[in-house]
């Protein structure tokens, strides 16, 4: 399934917001299919790096390609195009508030797609029950749901339009470690499903573990290592010994040695 | 019909072939219509669905394809399925128990919709009591407290409601005063009467104009500030954050405001006043060629103190009706963004409402007096 191609090239990349430099030359690439995940203390600039691929902010200098399209210079329709080839989770949903669950999941089917009433229906039971809700929790409005319903919610917002790339900001933070666990097989079913490339924020040491095939590291400004756990380990960069090689993650690394 | 890019129909002797092809995907399905081309098939004969030339799928065009299957299940006697992948197989069966549910939120009947305006209306009057309640008794223990009193906060919003108005309530005032002095020139022109334009201009904006006009752009200013402010820190918890560190938030919130329109009400229609009857004098030096030294002179004579004092009374009154309902609705937005929008409208309605309606209670109980 996976392949060599880069689903998205980011290159030299960088970022200031006015005197306070965030990314200086960042470089990455995430192949297609894999569950790619962006790592780094807090203030590296990760939502930055994820903000600029997804058309929210403009870098200063370096190129990204997303899905073939370069971001630096593409023109207003191209990016509504691309936009529509993409979902986002954001951290804490941004579920409409004024729309039911439903409303939500449909609204971009609505906006975009000429599909009957029916189908449309029909489509948003699917995702409902793809993220594991009951169709019941559709007609509720996301003020009534508990903060993991919420997130299931948006993923399956976000699986709307059935996007080849899937963002997702921290997906587990703020889920009890069961819920985590579970939204962690969640998503590699749905990447193993759908055939979807997953980019992931997260600091979730567990589902680095678990889920993740390959990662960036972000600190000092650029990227101190990419790729697999094992590729990424070997790197004696001070934020990945402090990350990986405390006493927990050690551990858990040793467990995980184990169970292969 | 773009149906020959999806799907083609090869009728042999003993059974019935539709080989599914090209991208079944969500973009693509709108295209696809099979409901004719499914009951022209020749009847009787074993239908089979090849999918092994699908180029590409995804869970939208699974579901469409089991739509169609299940359709023709009922239609044809022996049906089946052949060329999936395992993936393929695995989407089909995931999405197998999936059933279109209309999950729109119910409507509502005609009689349910107005018996929900009423008990909602109900429902508000018994808030707003409850917000006035727990309002007079922050008020009350304040009073007895007076080193409790936020004065920063009371300073704050003199300044944002106060001085920062000056300028359009002005600007307001001198084109009101201008307008009456200009309207009631011509008519009084007619009797000769000119001098009286002194009087009319000065009772009127004292009395009526100079606090209405003050009011009611303070209840689109200000108001409606409070209103999205408090609404805005409810939808961000912050009001509840603020609950669990024992600030109360009538006493961090809504008094300073309270305090702070009641102080820069009255000053504001003293400005208006001085404005308004400005305005008044610069059209009837225009129109009717009263100097301004006779203007002045005659306003001596002529306007009594009650006048301005009658309106005046009415400032702290106007500026309690605006600053209660700006904050009462801003605690009654609930947690969608949507409320803020609807109550910070119903906060400027009901406050321009209600000043209108005080003032014209003040003209029925000063007539009775005869004031």
């Amino acid at each position: 399934m996976i392949d060599d191609i880069c689903i998205i090239q980011v290159e030299g990349v960088v970022t200031a917001f006015k005197e306070r430099v965030i990314h200086q030359g960042v470089s990455l690439c995430v192949n297609r299919g894999e569950i790619y995940a962006i790592l780094g203390e807090s203030g590296s600039g990760k939502s930055v790096l994820m903000k600029e691929m997804i058309l929210l902010l403009k870098p200063q200098g370096g190129e990204i390609t997303v899905l073939g399209e370069s971001l630096t210079h593409i023109g207003y329709q191209e990016a509504q195009a691309l936009r529509r080839r993409w979902g986002v989770l954001f951290q804490f949903g941004a579920l409409y508030s004024s729309l039911t669950i439903a409303q939500n999941i449909e609204v971009q089917l609505k906006e975009y797609t000429s599909l009957s009433l029916e189908m449309r229906e029909k489509l948003v039971a699917s995702k409902l029950q793809l993220v594991g809700l009951s169709a019941e929790v559709g007609r509720l409005y996301p003020s009534e749901l508990s903060g993991g319903m919420v997130k299931r919610a948006a993923l399956a917002r976000a699986l709307a339009m059935e996007p080849q790339l899937l963002f997702l900001d921290e997906p587990t933070s703020g889920l009890d470690p069961i819920g985590a666990r579970k939204f962690d097989a969640l998503i590699a079913e749905l990447r193993n499903l759908l055939g979807i490339t997953v980019v992931m924020i997260t600091h979730d040491l567990e589902s680095i573990f678990s889920i993740v095939d390959r990662m960036a590291i972000l600190a000092d400004k650029r990227v101190v290592a990419e790729g697999s756990l094992a590729e990424v380990l070997d790197s004696t960069h001070p934020f990945v010994e402090r990350f990986f090689k405390n006493e927990y993650s050690q551990k858990r690394l040793k467990e995980k040695v184990e169970d292969v | 019909m773009k149906n020959r890019w999806y799907i083609t129909i090869e009728k042999r002797p003993r059974s019935t072939v539709l080989h599914l092809k090209g991208l079944w995907r969500l973009e693509r399905i709108a295209e696809i219509e099979l409901s004719t081309l499914i009951r022209e098939l020749p009847p009787r004969r074993p239908l089979v669905w090849d999918v092994s030339e699908i180029e590409g799928f995804d869970s939208a065009g699974v579901l469409l394809f089991r739509e169609w299957y299940e359709k023709s299940t009922t239609l044809y006697d022996e049906v089946s399925v052949r060329g999936y992948t395992p993936k393929q197989k695995e989407l089909y069966l995931l999405l197998s128990s999936v059933k279109g549910e209309n999950l729109s939120p119910k409507e509502r009947g005609f009689f349910e919709g107005v018996g929900r305006k009423l008990f909602n209306g109900i429902e508000q009057t018994v808030a707003f009591i409850t917000f006035l309640g727990h309002f007079f008794a922050t008020w009350w223990s304040t009073l007895l407290h007076p080193s409790k009193i936020r004065w920063k906060e009371i300073a704050y919003h003199l300044h944002q409601s106060g001085w920062s108005a000056l300028l359009i309530i002005g600007l307001t005032s001198f084109l009101v005063g201008m307008v009456i002095a200009y309207q009631g020139s011509v008519q009084l022109a007619k009797f000769g009467a000119d001098m009286f334009i002194v009087e009319t201009v000065g009772i009127s904006i004292t009395r009526e104009l100079g606090p209405m006009i003050t009011a009611i752009v303070i209840a689109g200013r200000s108001g409606s500030a409070y209103t999205a402010e408090i609404g805005a820190m409810k939808i961000t918890e912050e009001i509840s954050a603020m609950r669990t560190m024992g600030f109360d938030p009538y006493h961090f919130l809504v008094l300073p405001r309270v305090i702070a329109l009641m102080i820069a009400l009255p000053l504001l229609i003293f400005f208006s006043d001085m404005i308004g009857i400005f305005g008044g004098m610069v059209a009837s030096s225009m129109q009717l060629h009263i100097s301004m030294t006779q203007f002045i002179d005659r306003l001596y004579e002529v306007l009594e103190l009650k006048h301005y004092l009658l309106g005046m009374i009415k400032g702290p009154i106007f500026a309690f009706v605006i600053a209660t309902i700006g904050c009462f609705r801003g605690f009654q937005v609930s947690d969608n963004t949507e409320s803020i929008g609807l109550q910070t409208t119903a906060s400027v309605v009901n406050g321009i409402f209600l000043v209108i309606a005080f003032d014209a209670l003040f003209s029925v109980i000063y007539t009775e007096f005869g004031l």
